[in-house]
């Protein structure tokens, strides 16, 4: 940001300007707000999605497990854009699911799921569900069979012993999943951009308009800042979390 | 507990069905003559005419072509620096700036792409800017800097992946190889490259999918004319559906699903060896 800061006074008002104009403009602070309500929504629906089959994973014998852990990285190899690109011809009016449904006449009408909140949502969890259930995965299979199984002994039910047992022990791999999603998903861009509504923007696609199209490079500038602003506290957390992970593999 | 077990499962196959429907159908709907791509046109498909006119589209096979060739660049520069990060972050004890360090590569893993692209193209404006003024320099965005950026996210992964290899790897055998007489640079080369190299090729290859892969820092940094591979994809299917697209993916699916399971097989059988040659060695 040199070249812009030879010119001195004028150029630092400008520069709080555009702060001043992310926190009065209706536009972005909506950006803002539903930016954030999908990631966090995202991340639960993949954290229901996949615990139970991290947990699944963990449980099913040595053999099937690589197989299993193989297909959960597969999709994840092939191109990202492409994935997201498969749940137009789902989704859209005359897409998959609604010739399906009609033929078997669940509805008469198709539904309208191209360009809305829930073709989003699916995005989302379909292309970050493998962040979620890799560091689960390697968390719950650590877990020692022997607390359970003591558990039973002493008259635990098996929801009281995953509520006490698992589930707390299961903590880091929890948290470590979630930022993975949550903080890619704040600031995703190609979703939004291809399955998401129009008349709603989200922050990444905020900044590459004003970026690309407005050109107002500063604006853009200010948007980013205030997005990593948002986002350094779970990076850091992130980053905790993944230096204990190493240092615990390191013993 | 059967319950318990039952419902975890279910989940599971849900999860399978909701990962792989996506793929299959684009690579069912690839064979299809119509045009409408998910309109079933029963009287004249399968087809292979989409795969005949992905081989006949210049555009994407020109990006195809660039997308290999920043793709592997990426991959070999990331490799070198994400090594030597490794490296230096797992063996040279808690010296001053390692925190620093270890945050500055592996912040890249969850930065969103938007904000990396974004300072990257700044970063070339003001490097253009500034080598103009020094030297009358003059450069233009492309390749070159599609694969500065590339390499700069993809690090971060080679980093993770080799550091985590070396934390479960014997000290000793370095040791052993000093106290031998060897050079460190001959310990390093004959002893610590060919340990990690699973960890230097798995790098490798995630960095190279993920360059060939990525349009968010692409957009923000590639130049005119340099188009990637999913430039072109994206563009086209910003307007809807195309057949071509699908053909293409297809092909890309049945590339990864061979690699994947060529790996699978290849690791099966170097861990069979291993077996094998330690009981020959216990039995001798």
């Amino acid at each position: 940001m040199f070249q812009w800061l030879d010119e001195g006074a004028l150029q630092i008002k400008l520069l709080i300007g555009s702060y001043v104009y992310l926190f009065n403009e209706p536009l972005y602070v909506s950006a803002w707000i539903y930016s954030v309500k999908v990631a966090f929504f995202s991340t639960l629906f993949c954290l229901a999605l996949g615990y139970p089959m991290s947990y699944a994973i963990a449980r099913a014998p040595p053999t099937q497990r690589n197989i299993f852990l193989m297909l959960i990285i597969l999709p994840f190899w092939t191109s990202f854009l492409l994935r997201v690109y498969a749940w137009i011809g789902l989704l859209k009016t005359d897409g998959v699911i609604n010739n399906v449904l009609q033929f078997f006449g669940v509805i008469d009408e198709p539904l309208a799921m191209m360009n809305t909140s829930f073709a989003v949502y699916i995005g989302i969890v379909y292309s970050y569900l493998p962040f979620m259930i890799l560091p689960l995965y390697s968390n719950l299979e650590k877990h020692d069979n022997t607390l359970l199984e003591a558990a039973n002994d002493l008259g635990a039910g098996p929801v009281k012993s995953f509520l006490r047992i698992t589930l707390p022990l299961s903590t880091p791999g929890i948290v470590a999943g979630s930022l993975l999603v949550f903080i890619p998903a704040v600031g995703e861009y190609v979703i939004p951009s291809l399955l998401g509504r129009t008349d709603q923007l989200m922050v990444a696609k905020l900044l590459s308009d004003e970026f690309f199209l407005n050109r107002d490079w500063p604006k853009a500038s200010a948007v980013a800042i205030a997005m990593l602003l948002l986002l350094v506290v779970p990076i850091m957390l992130f980053q905790h979390f993944q230096n204990k992970e190493l240092q615990a593999n390191k013993k | 507990m059967k319950t318990e077990g039952l419902f975890s499962k279910t989940m599971l196959g849900l999860g399978f069905v909701f990962l792989y429907v996506p793929i299959l159908s684009m690579v069912f709907f690839s064979f299809n003559n119509s045009r409408l791509v998910t309109v079933w046109d029963a009287a004249n498909s399968p087809t292979l005419k989409w795969y005949g006119k992905l081989f006949g589209d210049g555009a994407i096979l020109s990006a195809a072509w660039l997308s290999i060739q920043v793709a592997a660049m990426t991959a070999t520069g990331a490799v070198v620096l994400g090594t030597l990060a490794g490296l230096v972050l797992s063996r040279f004890g808690p010296f001053k700036g390692r925190a620093l360090l270890q945050g500055l590569t592996t912040a890249p893993l969850v930065m969103p792409e938007v904000i990396t692209g974004l300072s990257m193209l700044l970063l070339f404006v003001s490097a253009e800017q500034l080598l103009q003024y020094l030297f009358g320099w003059q450069f233009n965005r492309g390749v070159a800097t599609i694969t500065i950026a590339h390499i700069t996210f993809t690090m971060a992964y080679v980093t993770v992946v080799v550091q985590s290899r070396l934390a479960s790897f014997d000290d000793s055998l370095e040791e052993a190889a000093l106290d031998l007489g060897a050079r460190p640079a001959k310990v390093f080369f004959r002893i610590t490259v060919p340990l990690i190299l699973p960890a230097i090729l798995s790098g490798w290859l995630l960095a190279f999918t993920l360059s060939w892969d990525d349009l968010v820092v692409t957009q923000f940094v590639s130049g005119p004319g340099s188009n990637t591979l999913p430039m072109v994809i994206f563009s086209r299917v910003r307007l809807g559906v195309s057949p071509v697209v699908n053909a293409l993916a297809t092909i890309m699916v049945l590339i990864v699903a061979f690699g994947v399971v060529l790996s699978a097989f290849l690791m099966r059988r170097q861990e069979q060896r291993r077996k094998r040659e330690e009981q020959m060695a216990a039995a001798g």
